[in-house]
């Protein structure tokens, strides 16, 4: 194969791989709104909460593994916490409230960041076993530890998608999604359910953030950023829809990918390029209830 | 009532430059044109039903025009450059209006983000607008007409009165505006869109309409405020000014328009007394807006509420 062939295909195995690791907060942001209907400015915020938990129990343990094993109970602690103290107030309330708390919250916890591990950008050493590239020719290689974050978030959404099809738990939150004062009347706690969802949605969001830390490496403002990219899967793939979640996330990841390889002028706006498109065409997103 | 309160607190600050300190001027000049910002969210949020939290892209654009519009060392006519940064404003709302008010709800709230975070990256990777580090305007605008200057904006004390101008002008064209029969449409379709069309108001184009009145009134004052500091960089655009100017519509009192600049003045002087305790200013912010939320189930709109006078008052400002 030639160079630019071979240039060509790592291009889209880079953005597959960051389509894939976009899933896994687009996800957790769309479920949180379409089950609890509930905005969740805050969720960028839980991804940076990964990552810097991925690199100060690193430090702490020596072991990224390690980290992730002890992060991920750490980051449901957090969402069950959060969820029973403020998310658990605000079902019934307008989006207004929603949004105003959880900017609320962002500040929060971008100021807890700055206080407790401060300002600087950090980087997270891979593994020791996936720290090599696979060489492709003579100048062109890939790195290990992107194809195996690949293989990791595709698994992770695979399990998601089986345990919202097949589980009785996942048959609760489909039923609660579609209507909610039944599943109560048909003697479900509802508002557990509830809490399970945020803490998943959590814990998606903070396990996307330690495993992209050695790669994207950890610094203030991670959060906002990948908030606002996840918004725009969300609206891509419409509100509340788990295929659409995917289907964007990898419409994205290529779409930004390929926008500052081939059109560096413009690779901050073809993301959003897309998106006018797609509001253009449909306004509720590709798998969005009109 | 409430109207010598206005008329009060209107004359207060005509009075303040002969009191005020250069310091307290420039925070009150600042405020005051983040109140003709908030005023023009809240035509958004309060009486149309709209809640934008990308309101900073039109702001944004006001100010980078100036910034476009001045040559390097010299000034800009103040009569060429301002309505221009208006109409691009305007313009730019006019565009990005007929795309996300095809959506509605929450959809709105992350498109409207979105759109204006797409202005935040283009300016942080333009050289053109001077990247993250953002530009300055060596010279402020020239309002000479014909040799007569009326104001200098470089001067504190007449800028301070150009700011309080700009809110009041913003105030009174709001106020006729929402009087007017538009006003009460935009207000209608608040209620209910669906009866609104059911009359065969074309909806759309009413609220499309809202969007560029407020998208223009924002630009105004990202101009201003870019004549202010003589700076602008990409924090213009970004999802924070987005937010606090948000905050100051809520907390101020939603659904009027002394409300924002009750919110403008409130926040900001709260901003600024939490940074004069602390760097970790937000953390308390933070905390504040997350109380307000809590602890006030009818909305922080009842703020608002209980600065109405207590007799019943027709709903059109």
């Amino acid at each position: 194969m030639s160079d630019s062939v071979l240039f060509f295909l790592i291009q889209v195995l880079n953005g597959v791989q960051q389509g894939l690791l976009l899933f896994l907060i687009a996800s957790g942001l769309t479920l949180i709104f379409g089950i609890m209907g509930i905005i969740n400015l805050a969720h960028g915020s839980f991804y940076m909460m990964g990552a810097y938990l991925a690199f100060s129990l690193t430090e702490l343990t020596g072991n990224l593994w390690l980290a992730i094993l002890l992060g991920i109970p750490l980051s449901v602690a957090v969402g069950l916490a959060l969820e029973f103290l403020l998310f658990a107030r605000l079902y019934r309330r307008d989006h207004l409230y929603q949004v105003l708390l959880t900017y609320g919250l962002i500040l929060i916890m971008e100021e807890a960041r700055s206080l407790l591990l401060g300002d600087d950008v950090h980087g997270v050493a891979k593994p020791a076993f996936l720290e090599f590239s696979i060489p492709l020719t003579e100048t062109l290689s890939y790195p290990v530890y992107r194809l195996f974050m690949s293989a990791i978030c595709l698994l992770v959404a695979l399990l998601l998608a089986l345990a919202i099809r097949r589980t009785r738990l996942g048959m609760t939150i489909r039923a609660g999604a579609a209507n909610r004062e039944m599943v109560s009347v048909l003697g479900i706690d509802i508002g557990l359910v509830y809490r399970v969802v945020f803490a998943l949605g959590v814990a998606l969001a903070a396990f996307a953030g330690m495993i992209a830390a050695p790669v994207a490496s950890v610094y203030p403002g991670m959060g906002s950023q990948i908030l606002i990219v996840s918004f725009v899967v969300v609206v891509i793939g419409g509100i509340g829809s788990i295929k659409g979640a995917f289907l964007g996330s990898l419409l994205i990841g290529l779409a930004d990918t390929f926008g500052q390889v081939y059109a560096p002028q413009i690779a901050g706006m073809t993301v959003y390029m897309l998106m006018a498109a797609v509001l253009l065409w449909r306004p509720a997103g590709l798998f969005g209830r009109t | 009532m409430r109207r010598a309160l206005l008329l009060l607190g209107a004359a207060a600050l005509a009075l303040f430059p002969l009191v005020g300190g250069a310091f307290y001027l420039q925070l009150l000049a600042k405020i005051m044109l983040m109140a003709v910002f908030a005023m023009s969210l809240d035509l958004l949020m309060g009486f149309t039903g709209l809640v934008s939290l990308g309101h900073a892209a039109f702001f944004g654009i006001g100010a980078y025009a100036l910034y476009l519009l001045s040559p390097e060392y010299d000034a800009a006519d103040f009569w060429v450059s301002a309505p221009i940064a208006i109409s691009a404003a305007t313009l730019a709302a006019l565009a990005i209006g007929v795309l996300v008010l095809r959506t509605s709800g929450v959809y709105f709230i992350m498109a409207t983000l979105a759109f204006a975070q797409m202005f935040f990256y283009f300016a942080t990777g333009s050289k053109l607008l001077g990247g993250s580090d953002g530009v300055s305007i060596n010279v402020r605008p020239n309002p000479a007409i014909l040799g007569w200057t009326p104001f200098d904006l470089g001067n504190r004390v007449q800028f301070y009165y150009v700011a309080l101008a700009a809110m009041l002008a913003t105030y009174l064209l709001l106020r006729m505006v929402l009087r007017s029969l538009f006003g009460h449409a935009i207000q209608g379709i608040r209620a209910s869109e669906q009866r609104m069309r059911a009359l065969g108001y074309p909806v759309f184009r009413y609220k499309l309409a809202a969007f560029a009145i407020a998208g223009a009134l924002a630009g105004l004052a990202g101009y201003l405020s870019a004549a202010q500091y003589g700076s602008v960089n990409p924090e213009f655009f970004g999802w924070q000014m987005s937010g606090t100017v948000l905050m100051m519509v809520i907390l101020g009192g939603i659904g009027t328009l002394y409300g924002p600049i009750l919110g403008a003045f409130g926040l900001t002087l709260l901003q600024e007394l939490l940074t004069e305790l602390t760097k970790h200013w937000l953390l308390p912010m933070g905390v504040f807006i997350i109380l307000a939320v809590l602890l006030l189930p009818q909305g922080i709109g009842g703020l608002g509420l209980a600065w109405r006078s207590p007799r019943p008052e027709p709903v059109d400002d």
